[in-house]
């Protein structure tokens, strides 16, 4: 049995991993979303906003992407972090309330979202890098709750996430009250989403609003663009042309039948 | 992700809290300030969470850890209330705590105070600090604040006070605390519990006491600024 041995891992690239780390080459980084999300309680209700950059390092990878995610037809949820990640655990927990739904009979409330949310991300150790502002309104009334990726929860009329957090925050602690109005509400929240956008290197484009309400949601995609295209070539852009077509033939697909002569096709 | 805060670093309750015994029951305490880093990320925070009717417990360390102990022991006191049929006393609820505490005490950051009253035993005060020990003490003081108060309570604390002298010294210390501590502020939330039950009580910032060289609260700095003179005015 001489020669070399077959079979097993080898871990050479590992090793060859460390070293180009060592010596300071950087691996890919995820696509994190360095964000705005914001989230406040009116007088009827709660109402959601976020920016719409989704960022991979220094470079904008989505100038258009959607920061606020469907948990449940009454609860909606933010997300700042990894991208794939806020994706991921609000997909999961949305899929585990549809099921708790049909079981229950009842409408989804706003802290079994939050403690599914919060129990996940807990059991992940803060690996799972979703930071969250969970809003939504139940049989017990409109809730707002901000979520840590390590697991811990707060409860808040008001609350800023993400990089821009801290603009977004400076707006609210100046200008937030009890009872606003709902028009008044959207107007604030798109104010905060704006600073975050205008003051936060990591956020930028669009405004997206939620508001959420005991008698429905309205889901006010790109209700502020204030970052417009300024220049449009006039001429227009061309291309190569491409590979011409030469022949077109369709040929429709012949239905395939087999015929089982006697017995039961479906054996025991 | 960015350098002004790092949402990646777990959110920990730099914090004042505080447990007392009294003539008839205990009195707990706490400021309300959660941070991350050197962000404060809540200033409005409810430190003292109810674990029973009659058995309340006081968070320091890791949010997210104490949360977590905190939900466990809830559901099994809740549990053991149905089976036995009657309220859990102080003790098997703060044991509860150690239990989990010390069990998980490599994966844990929680250093807690449970507090209550029960009719075997009174009123009574458990300290759980970080390795997961159980300390029963006639006052009991936890968190970064905590530094600053051991002297303040040997001289202060006193054998069978009342109701009053107890809360007093709990809204005192805490202030106290704040007013050195940069991890501890906002407001001081206490919960007393005798045979009466629970209630809570709260005390807003611009009521507290003012220490040394401490400055007269202001409701916002648009006002501080809408009242002086303009930088432009010439």
């Amino acid at each position: 049995m001489d020669g070399p041995p077959k079979g097993g891992f080898s871990f050479d690239l590992c090793r060859r991993n460390e070293m180009l780390v060592k010596k300071g080459l950087k691996g890919p980084s995820f696509l994190k979303t360095g964000t705005t999300i914001v989230g406040l309680v009116f007088k009827d209700g709660v109402i959601l906003g976020a920016d719409t950059r989704a960022t991979e390092g220094p470079i904008v990878a989505d100038k258009n992407c959607e920061k606020i995610h469907y948990i449940a037809p009454n609860i909606y949820c933010c997300g700042a972090g990894t991208a794939a990640d806020t994706e991921a655990v609000t997909d999961m927990v949305s899929s585990q309330l549809t099921l708790h739904r049909y079981h229950t009979r009842r409408e989804s409330r706003v802290v079994t979202a939050l403690t599914l949310l919060k129990s996940h991300l807990f059991s992940y150790q803060g690996y799972v890098s979703a930071a969250l502002v969970l809003g939504g309104v139940d049989v017990t009334g409109p809730h707002l709750h901000t979520i840590y990726p390590h697991g811990s929860t707060d409860t808040l009329p008001f609350a800023t996430m993400g990089s821009g957090s801290l603009a977004a925050m400076a707006v609210f602690e100046s200008k937030y009250r009890e009872g606003l109005t709902e028009e008044e509400g959207v107007k604030l929240v798109a104010e905060a989403i704006r600073s975050g956008i205008f003051n936060d290197l990591g956020s930028g484009s669009n405004v997206d609003i939620c508001v959420l309400t005991k008698s429905g949601k309205k889901y006010l995609r790109n209700y502020e663009m204030p970052n417009p295209r300024t220049y449009v070539s006039e001429k227009g852009y061309s291309f190569t042309k491409k590979t011409e077509v030469l022949m077109t033939k369709i040929t429709p697909l012949r239905e395939k039948v087999e015929v089982i002569e006697g017995g039961d096709a479906m054996e025991e | 992700m960015d350098a002004a805060v790092d949402f990646s670093s777990p959110v920990s309750t730099g914090t004042t809290i505080i447990g007392v015994t009294y003539n008839g029951g205990v009195v707990l305490g706490a400021d309300s300030r959660t941070s991350t880093g050197m962000y404060v990320a809540n200033r409005a925070s409810d430190k003292i969470t109810q674990l029973t009717d009659n058995v309340y417990i006081c968070r320091s360390g890791s949010a997210a850890d104490t949360q977590i102990i905190s939900d466990y022991v809830r559901y099994y006191l809740d549990q053991h209330t149905i089976q036995l049929g009657q309220p859990a006393t102080v003790k098997v609820a703060a044991n509860l705590v150690r239990l989990i505490a010390y069990n998980n005490k490599n994966m844990l950051q929680a250093g807690m105070i449970v507090g209550g009253w029960d009719k075997y035993e009174g009123g009574k005060i458990y300290g759980v600090p970080l390795g997961g020990t159980l300390i029963e003490q006639p006052f009991s003081i936890g968190g970064s604040g905590s530094t600053y108060l051991y002297g303040f309570f040997d001289k202060e604390w006193k054998e069978g006070m009342t109701q009053q002298e107890a809360e007093e010294l709990v809204v005192k210390a805490v202030s106290l605390a704040i007013a050195r501590d940069g991890a501890s502020g906002g407001v001081v939330r206490t919960v007393t519990i005798n045979s009466e039950g629970a209630t809570r009580n709260f005390y807003p910032g611009d009521s507290l006491p003012l220490w040394h060289e401490e400055l007269e609260p202001q409701n916002s700095l648009l006002d501080i600024l809408a009242s002086a003179p303009q930088p432009m005015d010439a």
